[in-house]
């Protein structure tokens, strides 16, 4: 149990998904101009992340990975190549399935999601997700932790770096660096601060 | 069919004016995590132009018969194919940069640059003039990649391409690297200052303070 905990801490934290791998930047950067759509996002890759390592983890040891075929009497199978169009397929499939559940049943968070659910389908972090957990060897139980921690870090950052953007309304920038150019100069000291978890880990 | 002239600007917009990675926001997430040497730097930037080149081609053969509704997907599951390609020749070929590149090669996949010119472009243009639409993104990433990389190469372990340009204090130089530049919170302060410059010569680029709510422009991944 403990070390679920510290698999959760670690990819929340220590492994975080924008702020050291740069994994979904696109979203990360595009959709924190304001607070409320940062908070939607975040909770949308909670979702969609906790979701579909579990899942992507069940196709590949069942049907993908070396020797998965084994019952079948093709051993020597090895499907792991065709992995990324699964991964991807699943995802894609998971993102339109909760789109329609949130329209169906939760009509208010659907309209705050808006249009950035149907864009998670190619968001690198939940694919990376899936990728991360195939090198790692995670087991289910280790993949579906991990995705709801890199879910869950994903939301912290996404959601402080939306805050202090909103701050940012009032500073007086220099005209080139105001927009894009601060905020990587605002993402860069947030990642320098995660780089401190690293250091609470090993010691 | 496009003229000439207009095809030309087609290839050169993406370079410096129009480039995606810093004014259009795409293929961020890549060109960061690839950038700690030089070398993976240009194997990440050759795979990608190839890799955005022959979506854009393929996507605009059959844009006529892709049905609105699920053209995200095909349009996904034609990247994604080209990618298990390039990821399965690097591995073959350059064993040594695949390893280093890790899950980055498949991310090419989600990487938002080429979805978002076979999206915004390839989808509703003919084969050539898509496919140089392609090539100059695909350069235009490469020439921020390249950029970024040389930097962090040369001041975070005094090379270039590996070969040592520097010549480091333990090995009775006088260069100390900077670790700093290795981590990840140097690529961020790095793009941010190359935005900065580029928006400096370019004003045109400069975007308007954010006091007011700013409008939904949000449609990108």
């Amino acid at each position: 149990m403990n070390d679920l905990a510290a698999l959760f801490l670690s990819a929340a934290f220590v492994e975080n998904m924008p702020l050291t791998f740069f994994l979904g930047l696109c979203t990360f950067i595009a959709l924190s101009r304001r607070p409320s759509s940062a908070v939607g996002l975040g909770v949308a890759m909670m979702a969609v992340l906790g979701v579909t390592v579990p899942l992507n983890h069940l196709i590949y040891t069942a049907l993908l990975a070396p020797g998965a075929w084994g019952w079948a009497g093709m051993p020597g199978l090895d499907l792991s190549y065709l992995s990324l169009i699964a991964f991807i397929g699943v995802i894609a499939a998971v993102v339109q399935l909760l789109e329609m559940v949130l329209d169906r049943f939760f009509p208010a968070i659907y309209t705050a999601f808006g249009v950035f659910l149907p864009l998670l389908t190619v968001q690198c972090a939940i694919l990376g997700g899936s990728l991360f957990m195939v090198e790692r060897h995670y087991d289910l139980a280790q993949s579906a932790v991990f995705g709801l921690g890199a879910g869950a870090g994903f939301a912290v950052a996404v959601i402080m770096l939306g805050a202090i953007r909103a701050r940012l309304a009032y500073a007086d920038l220099p005209g080139g660096l105001r927009g894009l150019g601060i905020t990587f100069v605002i993402a860069g000291m947030m990642s320098l601060g995660f780089s401190a978890f690293a250091q609470m880990v090993a010691s | 069919m496009l003229a000439r002239p207009a095809l030309w600007s087609v290839l050169t917009d993406p370079l410096v004016r129009q480039n995606p990675v810093t004014l259009q926001i795409l293929g961020i997430c890549s060109a960061l995590a690839v950038t700690t040497s030089l070398a993976t730097a240009l194997t990440m930037s050759a795979a990608l132009t190839a890799v955005v080149v022959m979506g854009a081609g393929v996507i605009s053969l059959i844009r006529n018969h892709i049905p609105n509704s699920i053209r995200l997907i095909i349009q996904i599951v034609i990247i994604a194919s080209l990618v298990i390609v390039i990821d399965q020749l690097l591995q073959a070929f350059l064993p040594e940069i695949s390893r280093k590149l890790s899950v980055f090669v498949s991310l090419i996949t989600t990487n938002c640059l080429v979805l978002g010119r076979s999206e915004s472009f390839a989808r509703l243009n003919p084969p050539i003039p898509a496919m140089i639409d392609g090539l100059g993104n695909g350069l235009g990433y490469s020439l921020v990649l390249i950029v970024i990389g040389a930097v962090r190469e040369l001041f975070g372990a005094g090379a270039l391409l590996g070969y040592q340009v520097l010549p480091l204090v333990d090995q009775g130089g006088w260069f100390t690297p900077l670790n700093l530049m290795l981590m990840a919170p140097s690529a961020f302060f790095l793009l941010g200052g190359l935005v900065w410059a580029l928006r400096s010569l370019l004003p045109e680029q400069v975007e308007p303070p954010e006091h007011s709510a700013p409008a939904i422009a949000e449609d990108r991944a």
